[in-house]
Parts: C-alpha cells; sequence; structure tokens
C-alpha cells in the first residue's frame, strides 16, 4: 500500500530581499491557492462538486472530478503539481509527472518518492536565465535603438517616396499635357505640310512620267505606224493590218476586212494623223514584229528565283533546332520592326516597280517639312516614353508605399534587400517583401521557395512572422512555401533555415525592427507568483 | 514506407512511363502478374476438375509407427511420386508428396516449423484393393485413402470433413532434362515478364493440389491482402496471390499479392473450425470456390425449406510454383484449437517489450537530432504520451543502414540518452539491401564472406533500392545471419544503445528494377534459387538476423522488439508486422480492420496499420478517427509519407489534440490488458485481434463481421470509420450475455445489434459481463513511468452476476519471465459478491510496487459493507454506488497486485 507520508511539506522561499520564511501548505499546492486547504477543515474541492475530509487530500486517491484533492500525487488524472523552483522560476507540471522517474522541477520536489536522482538545479538555471535575460536585454536595448533609428529613416524615406510621388504625378500631368500637345504638333504642323508636300513631289513626279509616257506612247505609234505601212505609202491599209493576227477582235483566226475596217475608223487607210485614234485601239494588242512575244515577265524572275533561297536557308537546319532558330528569327522581326514602322523614305517605290524610272528624290523644301515630320514623331515618341516610364516610377513607389511595413514604417528598410545564408548544401535567399529562394551551392537552378504573402504572426503581434507562398510546387505535394520568424537582434541576418515539413520551409531571421522597447522596470523578473 | 520513391529512381533508371502515370493515384497493375501472365499459374490453371491421372499403389504401402508411406503413379507420365502421411500430435494430419526419385532434391522449407512435429501412432484399420482406413488417433477419425483414383478423404464419424484431390486437381511437374519428350511449351523452360526474363535452368516444377470442404461456407487467411476478413470465390476471377511483393499504393478490396504471405487458410462452419498449412515458400496462387457462392439468400431459404439435399461446400485449390507438397490440416474442432495446433508446429507470437504496445511516433522522416528533441519536447508539451520515435532511412548516411547522418545525426548516443532521460525509446530502420561501396564496411564484409544472393552467372546479385546499386545478403544462410546478428552489437552498431530497436522494411526484397519490384526468381541462394526460397527471406531477415542480435547485444536478456514489412508463416516468432504503405483514406482506415484480423488468424497477433495514412495527407477527422482505432489495434504507430505535410498529434487545432491525446490515453490505461493478452498470445497463439466468430463460432451472424473486433475474449470494439458519422451500428453477440459501454457503463443485451450515436469523441467499445479488465488509469508519458503505478480493476458481471479476469505482471522487458519465472499472474474472480485474487502460477516469483487502487463492479447492487481480507486480516472498504449506471466503487483497497486477497460485498 501507498501511503503518503509527507502530505505537508515545509517549504522555505525567497521572498523578496533574501529574508526566509516557513509557509506550510500541502504538496504540490502554489501558495496562492494555500487558503483553500486548511487543515482539520474538511477540503471541498475547488469545483465544488464535493467535500471530503482533509485526510483524502493528497492521500494518492483521486476524489474530485477537478483533480485539486490530491496536488501532490499522481492520482488525478487531470490534476497539477506546483512546483516552487526556488531561485528560478515557479511551474506547474501535469500531476502525472510526479514520481516518474524523470526530473521535472529543478527543485526536485515533483521526484519525492521514486527513486529517480534529481538535483537542484534551479540556482543554476535561474543564473543561466539571468544571463539570457541580460544579454537579451542589452541587445533588446541596442536594438531598440536601431528601430529607431529605422523608423526615422522609414518615415524619412516614406516621406521622400510621397514626395517623389506628388512630384511624379505633378511631371505626370505636364508631361502628359506635353505629350498631348505634341501629338498635335506632329499630326497638324509637322505631317500635314509634310504629306502636301510629298504630293506635290509625287503628283509632278507623276505628271512628269505621263509625259514622259505619252511620248514613249507617240514613238511607239510612229513605230508601229512604220511597222504596218509595209508599202511605205505612208498610209495604213485595211490589207496591211489584216497581217497582225492579235488583233483578230472576234477570235475566229484571222483578222478580216470588217475587222481591219472597224479598227480603222471604219475607212480604208489612214495617215499617221488619222493613225493616232486606231493606235489607242490597237496598242494594247499589238505586237511588235521585231519584239519576242514572251519578254513581258522576264522581269518577276530575279525575286521568285530568291525567295526559295532564303526558304532553303531555314530548312537547312534540323527540325529539332527549331528553337533556337526560331528565338533568332524573332529576335530578327524585333529588329526590323521599327524600320517597317519608318516612314517611306525616297526607295520605296523604286522598289516595287524596277521598270519605272525612280522618282527623283525630294526637293531640298519637301525633304526638310520630310525631316521636320519625322524630328516631330521622334520627339513625341520620346515624350510618350518618358510618360512610361514615370507611369512604371509611380507604379512602384505606390506598391512600395503600399507595403505594410509595420506599425511605423520600421521593416520599410528591408526592402528591395537581400539576406543570404549558405548551409552545406544550399544558398538560402530571402528577400524580404519579395521572395524567399534556394540554390544548390554548387551548381543548378534556383528554386522559388514562396513569394511574399503576408505577415502572419499571433494575434497580439502580426508582425514576428512573415509568410512567402506559391512557390515552385512540389511533386505531388503542396507548393513550397516559407515562413520567416522575426527575432530582436542587432544585425539584419538570416540565422537558420529549416525544412520541418516537406516543401515547408523555415527560416530564422534577426532584425532590429522587433526588437521592443525594454519595460522600464528592471529585466530582472520576479521569482516569485505572489 | 515507400516504393514512392521509385517515381525518383524511375526518372534515373529510365522508367519514364511511371511519371507519366504521376497522377493517377493507384496501384500500376500492369507492375505485377496476373496468374495468365505467371506461367505455372496458366498452366495449372487450365487443367480442370476431373478424373486424377494419379493413382496409389497400394503394394508400396509402408507404415511404422507414425508414418506411412506409400508411392503414387501419374499414369500419364509414369512418374512416380511419394506420398507420406502423419498423424501429428494435437489433432493434426501431415500430408507430404514428393517425387519418389528427383533428378535432384526439391525444396523443403526449412526453419518455418519450430522443430520436427511429434507425431501419434498411426493404424490401418481396413485395406482392399480399392484403398485403405487408417485410423487418426484416438478419435473417430479415419483417414480413407482412396487407390484409383488417388483421392484422400478425411472423416469423422459418417461426416466427410475435408477431401484431397477430390476434383482431381493433384498436379506434380516432376524434374526433367531439357530437350527431352515434351513439347517446348511456352514459359516451360524461360519466361519473360515486361524487360525481365526468368531463365527457369530447371524447367517446369509447380505443385498443386486441391481441397474440398463440404459443409463450409467461409474461409480465412491466406494473408497478406488487402481484403475482406471473408475470403471471396476467386471463380472467374484472379485467384489469391501469396508472393512478397512491394506494391506501390496498393488497391483494395482485390487478391492481388503484396508484402507478406502466410499460406494458412481456415475453414469454419457452426460445427467446426479447420485449418489448411500449405508449407511452400514458392510463389503461390490460391482458387477459392463454392457451390452457393452464386446463390441469393433467397435461394439459400428455399433450399433449407424444401430440404435441398445438396450441401454447401467449399473447394480450394493451392498452385506453387516449384518444392513440393507439404501441407497440415488442422482438424481444430474449435477455432482455438486450430490456434494451438497451428501454435504447435510454428511456434506463437512473441512476447513484446511491455513498451513495443504503447505509442509509437514515425515518420518519413524526421531530419535530424533537433527534430527529434522538438517531437519529444512536443510530446510533453501536449501531455501526449509516446513510447518510441522512429527514424526511417534518412536518418543513415547515405542509406547505408548502420551508420548515421554525420549532418544530421551527429551525436546519436546523445540524441539517444535524451530520449531515454524521457524513459522513451527509438527505432531506426535497418533495411536487407546493402550500397554497393568499397567505402562501405558492412558491404565490404558481406562480399569478402561471399554471403551475398549470386545471380544466375554467380556473381553477386545487384539491383537498384534506396541507396542505388545494392547488394541483397544470403539471409538463408545460417552464417550471414550470425554475422548480421554480430553487427547489432553496442561496439558495432556505432551510435547504437539499448534503446535503439529496429525497422526491417523492404525485405520483400523489394528490388526496384527487378521483375515485379522484387528478386529476380533465377537467383541463387546457394543451392536454391530465388524462387523456392522467396516467400521466406523477409521472415528470416527479421529473424534470427535481426531479433537475434538484439537478444545478442544484450547479452540475452532483453526481448527484442522488431518491425518487419514483409513475413511468412512463423514470422509471429519475431515481433511485428504493419501492413505497408497504406493512404490517407478511409476505405484504407476500414480495411485495417479486417487485414489485422486475417494475420490474427494465422498466428501473427502483433499488427497495425499506419495510423494516418502513409500515402497523401488525412483530414483531421481522419486522423482523429485513425488515431481512435489505432489506440485499439495491436501494433499503434503513426507513420506518414516524406511527401506529406507534417502531422504530429498536436498540428491539428487544440479540438483535435484533445481527441487524439484522449485516444492515446486510453490506450495506455489498457497497457495491462494488452500486455496479458500478448502474454497469453505467447503462451497459447490465440490471437489478440480476433475475428468476432472466433469467440462465437455457433453464430452465423458474427461470420461476415469485419468492422469490429474483439480484443481477447473481453473488449468488442466497433470504432468509427465512416466520414461524418453520425452512429454506428455495432454487433454484440452473444445470447443471453450483457455488454457494457466502457465509457458510460451502459448496459446493453447480447446477439443484438445496437446503433450507437457517436461524436468525434466517441470510440464504441464494450467489456463483456463476465470478465475482470485491469487497467492503470494515471495515464503518463511512456509506458516505463507507469511501472508502479497502481491499478483500477473493472469487474463487469455478467447475468449471473459472476466475472472473471487474470492479471500478469513481470519487469516489461526481459526475458526472466521466461527464465527465471520472474512474473505475477494472477487469477480474479467475481463469485457469490465475493471478488477475489489467487496465483495462477504458484512457481512464479516476482514483485512488484503496484497496488489496487480502485474496483469499479458493473452492473453491482448496493452492498451495507464491504470488507478487505488479507493476511487472515479484515478491514473495511469504503465505496460508493451510483444506482443509475449500477457501478460500485471501492475506494482505494489498497492492496498489492501481487497479493492473495478476497474482497467481500455484504
Amino acid at each position: 500500500m501507498k501511503s503518503i507520508t509527507q502530505m505537508l511539506v515545509m517549504m522555505i522561499l525567497v521572498v523578496g530581499f533574501g529574508s526566509a520564511v516557513e509557509v506550510l501548505r500541502p504538496r504540490g499546492v502554489p501558495l496562492s491557492k494555500r487558503q483553500f486547504y486548511e487543515e482539520d477543515k474538511p477540503f471541498t474541492c475547488l469545483d465544488g462538486s464535493r467535500t471530503i475530509p482533509f485526510d483524502r487530500v493528497n492521500d494518492d486517491y483521486c476524489d474530485c472530478k477537478d483533480g485539486s484533492d490530491e496536488p501532490g500525487t499522481a492520482a488525478c488524472p487531470n490534476a497539477s503539481f506546483h512546483c516552487t523552483n526556488s531561485g528560478y522560476r515557479p511551474t506547474f507540471i501535469p500531476s502525472s509527472r510526479i514520481n516518474d522517474g524523470i526530473c521535472d522541477c529543478c527543485d526536485t520536489t515533483d521526484e519525492y518518492n521514486s527513486g529517480a536522482k534529481c538535483e537542484n538545479t534551479c540556482r543554476d538555471l535561474g543564473r543561466k536565465e539571468q544571463e539570457v535575460l541580460q544579454k537579451m536585454a542589452e541587445i533588446t536595448k541596442e536594438g531598440f535603438l536601431l528601430k529607431q533609428q529605422l523608423i526615422q529613416e522609414g518615415k524619412n524615406g516614406q516621406q521622400e517616396k510621397q514626395n517623389k510621388l506628388n512630384e511624379l504625378q505633378n511631371s505626370k500631368k505636364e508631361l502628359e499635357e506635353k505629350v498631348e500637345a505634341l501629338r498635335t504638333t506632329v499630326k497638324e504642323t509637322a505631317e500635314q505640310p509634310e504629306k502636301e508636300a510629298k504630293e506635290r513631289h509625287l503628283k509632278a513626279w507623276e505628271e512628269q512620267k505621263a509625259a514622259v509616257q505619252a511620248e514613249k506612247d507617240k514613238n511607239k505609234m510612229a513605230e508601229a505606224f512604220l511597222e504596218l505601212d509595209d508599202d511605205a505609202d505612208g498610209l495604213v491599209s485595211v490589207v496591211e493590218l489584216q497581217s497582225h493576227m492579235e488583233l483578230d477582235s472576234d477570235a475566229d483566226g484571222s483578222v478580216s476586212e470588217a475587222e481591219a475596217q472597224a479598227l480603222l475608223g471604219g475607212v480604208d487607210r489612214v495617215d499617221t494623223a488619222a493613225f493616232e485614234s486606231v493606235w489607242s485601239n490597237i496598242k494594247d494588242k499589238y505586237v511588235s514584229e521585231s519584239q519576242p512575244v514572251d519578254a513581258a515577265p522576264a522581269d518577276a524572275t530575279p525575286e521568285e528565283i530568291k525567295e526559295p533561297v532564303t526558304d532553303n536557308d531555314s530548312d537547312q537546319y534540323p527540325n529539332d533546332e527549331d528553337l533556337p532558330e526560331e528565338e533568332e528569327d524573332e529576335e530578327d522581326e524585333d529588329d526590323d520592326y521599327p524600320e517597317e514602322d519608318a516612314p517611306p523614305t525616297a526607295r520605296t517605290p523604286e522598289k516595287k516597280d524596277e521598270n519605272e524610272e525612280a522618282m527623283p528624290p525630294y526637293d531640298d523644301a519637301t525633304q526638310a517639312l520630310i525631316d521636320g515630320a519625322q524630328k516631330a514623331r521622334e520627339n513625341f515618341e520620346e515624350s510618350e516614353r518618358a510618360l512610361r516610364d514615370m507611369d512604371d516610377q509611380i507604379r512602384n513607389i505606390e506598391k512600395e508605399i503600399s507595403f505594410d511595413f509595420g506599425p511605423e514604417g520600421e521593416f520599410s528598410y528591408l526592402y528591395s534587400q537581400c539576406y543570404e545564408l549558405t548551409t552545406s548544401e544550399y544558398i538560402y535567399r530571402l528577400c524580404p517583401f519579395n521572395r524567399v529562394s534556394q540554390k544548390p551551392k554548387y551548381g543548378g537552378s534556383e528554386t522559388n521557395l514562396g513569394t511574399w504573402g503576408t505577415w502572419a504572426g499571433p494575434e497580439s503581434n502580426k508582425y514576428l512572422v512573415m509568410k512567402y507562398e506559391h512557390g515552385t510546387g512540389c511533386w505531388q505535394g503542396p507548393n513550397r512555401s516559407t515562413t520567416v520568424k522575426l527575432t530582436c537582434g542587432k544585425e539584419t541576418v538570416v540565422t537558420s533555415t529549416s525544412e520541418p515539413s516537406r516543401c515547408e520551409y523555415l527560416m530564422e531571421f534577426i532584425t532590429p525592427a522587433v526588437c521592443q522597447e525594454p519595460s522600464s522596470t528592471d529585466p530582472q523578473r520576479n521569482h516569485d507568483e505572489f | 514506407m515507400f516504393s514512392f520513391l521509385l517515381f525518383r529512381m524511375g526518372l534515373l533508371l529510365g522508367l519514364c512511363v511511371f511519371f507519366l502515370l504521376g497522377g493517377v493515384w493507384a496501384v500500376d497493375r500492369g507492375n505485377f502478374k496476373t496468374c495468365n501472365q505467371s506461367a505455372f499459374c496458366k498452366r495449372q490453371r487450365a487443367l480442370k476438375p476431373g478424373q486424377s491421372s494419379y493413382r496409389a499403389l497400394l503394394d508400396t504401402l509402408e507404415l511404422s509407427d507414425s508414418r506411412l508411406t506409400l508411392q503414387l503413379i501419374n499414369d500419364n507420365n509414369k512418374v512416380h511420386l511419394l506420398l507420406e502421411l502423419y498423424r501429428l500430435q494435437g489433432n493434426i494430419t501431415r500430408v507430404k508428396i514428393n517425387e519418389l526419385k528427383p533428378l535432384k532434391p526439391r525444396f523443403e522449407v526449412p526453419d518455418v516449423l519450430i522443430g520436427e512435429p511429434p507425431t501419434e501412432p498411426l493404424s490401418v484399420l481396413s485395406r482392399d484393393d480399392n484403398g485403405l482406413v487408417l485410423s487418426l488417433g484416438v478419435e473417430s477419425q479415419r483417414l480413407i485413402v482412396s487407390a484409383r483414383p488417388f483421392r484422400l478423404d478425411i472423416m469423422e464419424g459418417p461426416e466427410v470433413l475435408l477431401s484431397l484431390n477430390s476434383r482431381g486437381l493433384l498436379a506434380f511437374e516432376h524434374l526433367r532434362l531439357r530437350g527431352g519428350k515434351d513439347k517446348e511449351e511456352d514459359g516451360l523452360w524461360e519466361e519473360t515478364f515486361k524487360s525481365h526474363t526468368d531463365s527457369k535452368p530447371n524447367g517446369p516444377t509447380a505443385v498443386s493440389l486441391d481441397f474440398s470442404l463440404p459443409g463450409v461456407e467461409h474461409v480465412y487467411g491466406i494473408p497478406e491482402h488487402a481484403d475482406n476478413l471473408k475470403l471471396k470465390t476467386t471463380d472467374g476471377g484472379e485467384p489469391y496471390r501469396l508472393y512478397n511483393l512491394d506494391v506501390f499504393q496498393y488497391e483494395l478490396y482485390n487478391p492481388m499479392a503484396l508484402y507478406g504471405a502466410v499460406p494458412v487458410m481456415l475453414a469454419h462452419n457452426t460445427q467446426r473450425t479447420m485449418g489448411i498449412f500449405w508449407l511452400n515458400a514458392a510463389e503461390t496462387w490460391v482458387d477459392i470456390s463454392s457451390n452457393t457462392a452464386g446463390k441469393t439468400v433467397f435461394g439459400k431459404m428455399l433450399d433449407f425449406v424444401q430440404g435441398s439435399s445438396e450441401t454447401p461446400q467449399t473447394d480450394v485449390r493451392w498452385i506453387s510454383e516449384s518444392g513440393i507438397i507439404d501441407v497440415f490440416i488442422m482438424l481444430g474442432p474449435k477455432p482455438s484449437d486450430v490456434f494451438t495446433q497451428y501454435a504447435s508446429l510454428t511456434g506463437t507470437q512473441s512476447f513484446p517489450p511491455l513498451t513495443g504496445l504503447a505509442y509509437h511516433q514515425c515518420r518519413w522522416n524526421y531530419n535530424d537530432q533537433d527534430d527529434v528533441k522538438a517531437v519529444d519536447e512536443g510530446f510533453d508539451q501536449h501531455d501526449i504520451p509516446c513510447d518510441f520515435i522512429w527514424l526511417d532511412i534518412e536518418h543513415t548516411d547515405g542509406k547505408r543502414y548502420f551508420t548515421w547522418d554525420p549532418h544530421k545525426f551527429p551525436q546519436p548516443k546523445d540524441m539517444l540518452q535524451g530520449i531515454k532521460d524521457k524513459r522513451r525509446k527509438m527505432v531506426a530502420i535497418v533495411d536487407p539491401h546493402i550500397k554497393v561501396d568499397s567505402g562501405y564496411k558492412i558491404h565490404n564484409e558481406i562480399r569478402d564472406k561471399n554471403f551475398y544472393v549470386k545471380n544466375k552467372d554467380g556473381g553477386d546479385y545487384e539491383g537498384w533500392c534506396w541507396p542505388g546499386n545494392s547488394g541483397y545478403p544470403d539471409f538463408t544462410n545460417p552464417e550471414m545471419r550470425a554475422w548480421w546478428a554480430s553487427m547489432f552489437a553496442y561496439d558495432q552498431y556505432e551510435g547504437s544503445m539499448e534503446n535503439l530497436y529496429t525497422w526491417n522494411d523492404m525485405n520483400e526484397p523489394s528490388v526496384f528494377n527487378g521483375p515485379e519490384v522484387t528478386m529476380h526468381k533465377d537467383a541463387m541462394h546457394g543451392h536454391w534459387e530465388h524462387r523456392d526460397v522467396h516467400n521466406l527471406y523477409g521472415l528470416y531477415v527479421q529473424h534470427r538476423a535481426t531479433a537475434e542480435g538484439q537478444i545478442q547485444r544484450s547479452g540475452g536478456t532483453e526481448r527484442p522488439f522488431v518491425l518487419t514489412r514483409a513475413f511468412f508463416a512463423g514470422s509471429q516468432r519475431y515481433g511485428a508486422v504493419w501492413t505497408g504503405d497504406n493512404a490517407a483514406e478511409w476505405d484504407h482506415l476500414k480495411i485495417s480492420v479486417p487485414m489485422c484480423l486475417s494475420l490474427g488468424l494465422v498466428g501473427i497477433s502483433l499488427c497495425g496499420a499506419d495510423v494516418g495514412g502513409f500515402f497523401k495527407s488525412p483530414s483531421a477527422e481522419l486522423l482523429v478517427r485513425w488515431y481512435q482505432t489505432g489506440a485499439y489495434q495491436p501494433f499503434f504507430r503513426a507513420h506518414a509519407h516524406l511527401d506529406t505535410p507534417r502531422r504530429e498529434p498536436w498540428l491539428f487545432g487544440p479540438e483535435n489534440t484533445a481527441l487524439i491525446r484522449e485516444a492515446i490515453r486510453q490506450r495506455y490505461a489498457l497497457l495491462p490488458y494488452w500486455y496479458q493478452q500478448f502474454y497469453q498470445a505467447h503462451k497459447t497463439g490465440q490471437p489478440v485481434m480476433r475475428a468476432l466468430w472466433v469467440e462465437y463460432p455457433k453464430d452465423t451472424a458474427t461470420f461476415t463481421i469485419d468492422d469490429e473486433f474483439l480484443i481477447g475474449r473481453d473488449l468488442l470494439v466497433h470504432t468509427v470509420t465512416e466520414e461524418g458519422a453520425r452512429g454506428v451500428t455495432a454487433y454484440l453477440p452473444g445470447l443471453g450475455e450483457v455488454w457494457y459501454d466502457v465509457h458510460t457503463f451502459q448496459k446493453h443485451n447480447g446477439a443484438q445489434n445496437l446503433y450507437i450515436p457517436v461524436t468525434m469523441s466517441s470510440i464504441p467499445v464494450f467489456q463483456r459481463g463476465g470478465s475482470i479488465i485491469p487497467r492503470k488509469v494515471r495515464v503518463r508519458r511512456s509506458s516505463e513511468c507507469m511501472e508502479n503505478d497502481p491499478y483500477t480493476l473493472f469487474v463487469a458481471l455478467s447475468p449471473q452476476r459472476v466475472a472473471e479476469g487474470e492479471l500478469y505482471i513481470d519487469d516489461g522487458h526481459t526475458f526472466n519471465f521466461q527464465t527465471k519465472k520472474e512474473f505475477i499472474h494472477r487469477g480474479l474472480s467475481f463469485v457469490n459478491n465475493v471478488l477475489t485474487s489467487k496465483n495462477l502460477c504458484p512457481e512464479s516469483n516476482f514483485s512488484t510496487k503496484s497496488w489496487i487502487e480502485k474496483v469499479l463492479i458493473l452492473g453491482a447492487s448496493k452492498p451495507s459493507k464491504v470488507t478487505l481480507k488479507m493476511d487472515g486480516k479484515e478491514t473495511s472498504v469504503d465505496f460508493e454506488f451510483d444506482a443509475s449506471m449500477s457501478v460500485l466503487t471501492l475506494r482505494k483497497p489498497g492492496m498489492n497486485a501481487g497479493a492473495d486477497w478476497a474482497v467481500v460485498l455484504l
């Protein structure tokens, strides 16, 4: 049979400034609850469920549903035991740890009947904790100072950004107006005269061409007249026309007398003057007697030959190497793009019809107008580009401003920074508010461990944890994600990374930005709970 | 764990087709053979029932005291076989058939039987030209040998219990020389499956035999299959296959082979239970057919009403690729008799250390020492008991077993000591594939000692597994096993300590690039082909190799704890088995019950499924339900795949943490009962987790139940395995019996279907009226911490107001219970209002600090006085009575758990 010989224990507590006071209470009861355990009076379970004789308190049998009758034994499954832990911090342990052979309380009071050899380590622990706390306090103090700087810098930075943004937004308006103005200028002031001058130039040239053509036509007619006038009588007769089969208008295989006569305007013969009207009827069909019939398409040939050559060029590469080819092609296209878009130059007509004579270069005045318009267009485009750049800048600043950099902007200094940690295998990289990545140390591609998601600390302070999400997917698993735990320190540095669960990373990150203001009281904590 | 990494390895091996199937969540059936793709199975199955070509040559009869031999001849090819018949003690008949003069010896399975089974005299009762009648011992049982065609019938009185070759399916492919008279049929001398060619130098060697079971409609056993407890007929489908395989993401409710094989089938009806033990370690297929399978319930009733003459009958046919026919027919008649008979042949369940029955926390993988420490602390922070933390393959240095990753586990002893300080233990995995690496001591020694399995050309067999290119030690070689065992010595296995135990995975063996993910059948184990020994390999790994190593390292004093994935008949002697790589799905939770029940029927009691499911990620609800179920199954281990999110019990919110904590606490409180059940299993071979029909063999309503089970005789468990369940319907067996809800103590009558409304905290468990169950309700952080804690006795009265139970106590971890009889074994009984404890084993000696703190008597009436009689003294005992539930609570009677005492209710 078990009997608990030591139901009441004498406890020596260090209170206040080291004066020893003896306090009697049942084993495992905290001083704060001492009044409920009065010797020689019946004990009422703390939940009020029943009252039992006091000798059933700590008698190693569970009478109260709430376990309150057995604070010093393991009899109740839901009870807890209070370790005073003089010299260190008092604590409660589940009563299942009483006499389980494992030292839980640093003052050894939980193992009073198990044979476990426990040493009182409270003073050691207290001292160590003290040291740690002091160190922490120092760090916190310095860190907090740094944080103030960060806050100030953040504020300045934020202000600068805001100023810059305002400035940009103002300039943007100006620029927008300028762009509008330029658009008008280009259209009305530069392009209109350019267009008119070009049209004039074109018209003049076309007139010139027409004149040349007319001259050519006339010569041709004269030649044709001479050719047709077989008997050289100065007249072209029906018979002479009949020898030209191409003039067979009813396509019956011969040029009849009537047909010929009709061509000659109803007469039998015409002279050179009258031939003019005849010529206009037959010139399209007429084939010179000295000219080969199939000479006409010759001008197309060079191009037809050339094109397949280019095709063959690309076909020379095996299919599976298409990709780089295509990429090159695309680049080429990109390069070509401005050219295609460029205004027509004097060269353009020349290219179209080699038979025709090239259009003469623009005269100086026209060319000046063209150059002027081109310049205006370039100005316009440049301004547009500037406007776009400005929009980008505005967006970037707006984005940056929109980040939650903490209640006082203390995290803003982390923006657009990156911090690395090299482990035995990988280089981890944390770019706050942007992304976390991992790269094998000895070559290999980078893996995205998550992009900035949200602050994810506890309700009391969400700024203690950052969450990066939607990184590279895992096979049959989730997308990689990283939780970054922030702790107070003087430096800004990643101290560790781990992968507690597959594809879920944990990163420890030290920054002054989370340092709390040191409490005004002495950092030495009070050992006693009362 | 595993072969999931096959996917990754697959890439290495260029098996990219795997990758394409990545989204499909199921076994790739194409990786495993059907009967049709296994040449011998196809060949044998093509043989249809009919007249057997075998004839008994009665004039060759030889009968010694206990052995009868007789030649059989195959009239088709004139090959002579030798039939041996033995009557074994304990109502077992052994039938052996081998070639009379084989070209060379055929493989006979060693090391599975615990010894040469003791025989009983056989005598010939009568004999004529048609056959002979043998007496089977003292009972009215006879064995009739019919000569033409050959068949055997075992009869009791006028009834035929079982017939052999009654359908003429005996087939024995004799050894022959290649190029003989036989035409070169496909698959006789070579066979190809996928890219693997089996050279088959011995040609066809299959054996097959049929068994008819008149009056039997229910057959069970032949694990391991992810299927119902009651075996199904295989007509028109695949036979049940027994071939130890690493099956990636196995499918449920089908007869495909899994990790282990026990060729034992139980046949049961209301009159009798029998067993067939087909002792053959080669690839084996089992066909089952039934003449009632197609009948509807109505049809069966019609037969009954009309007095239809056709008796229900189940026919079974066994087909093995090589070896001989060696069958043990266990004649029962009770289920418990069959268990005793089987245990007399292959031994009983090893008695695990108590801690092995507690909760195990596993994951592939705990990342490093800090992680292990954090998990250990997590259990304390959340006040959840835990005995073991497990380390999977990543703890090793590059999958070199017996080593530690120098970065992640640089100080294994510090880690183990930290765990030991919490009175907890660890398990580290040791797989049987050995990295081929000349810088690896284990490999070098195995190679130098010539201990590796050989390929068909005589070189060391190599295959792919976790470490990449690997050798496979020949565990069939006793010298190899002895050497392997010696590797567990503390000075050999660096970083190991006494609280480090072992897990043997991948011991089918798993060979990623082998045929069907296992070893080539033409690989050589000494003189024998892998074909002959395949299903034995896993047993050997776990066997005298690993378990023996653990025993040896302690100088023979400590009980080992070894978990294995592959197993065979006899594996129960060496440790625990789990159901392999299941998945976080409700159906997988459900199937854990019939899978472990089936193992229990064939001797393997220490069975469990990965709590939570190995593949995929469970919902909080599924995880909680799985803990609640696992807490009531023998081997209780949570495990998870590498790629799943963490799932330690406290990661699912405070409510679920509390639910899981409560489930694990229920397990710990019940550890005394579990321990006692395993002591019994070790002594008697009775299963711990029992199918209901085992205890209620005449109640046909129990015959197909596999969603609830018994622990021992006295606890009935019907856990919730349906998503969103509002209630479960449990069958409470036993006409005239009562069952008490263990949580509310409400009493229910037996022989009824009881609807039980459930909430998330419900774990429906009932204690049988008439039983006494000891618990330790002071649950602590590990079982070792609870060693000296007091007991609470739960006395559940039967309607006759009696109850009995036992209490077994020993040191929990040594063999002293066996070698020095250091144990306490008490018989507890409640009769005539007196509860007594008496010593069941007076020659035992052990003392305990544990005492009896409380006795609850369920179904009691209020006494006027309660007295304790002990040491000739009488003392009064305080009590309380709860009239609403009729529960009498005796307050702190206080007697030592090992003492004689009596408590009298007046």
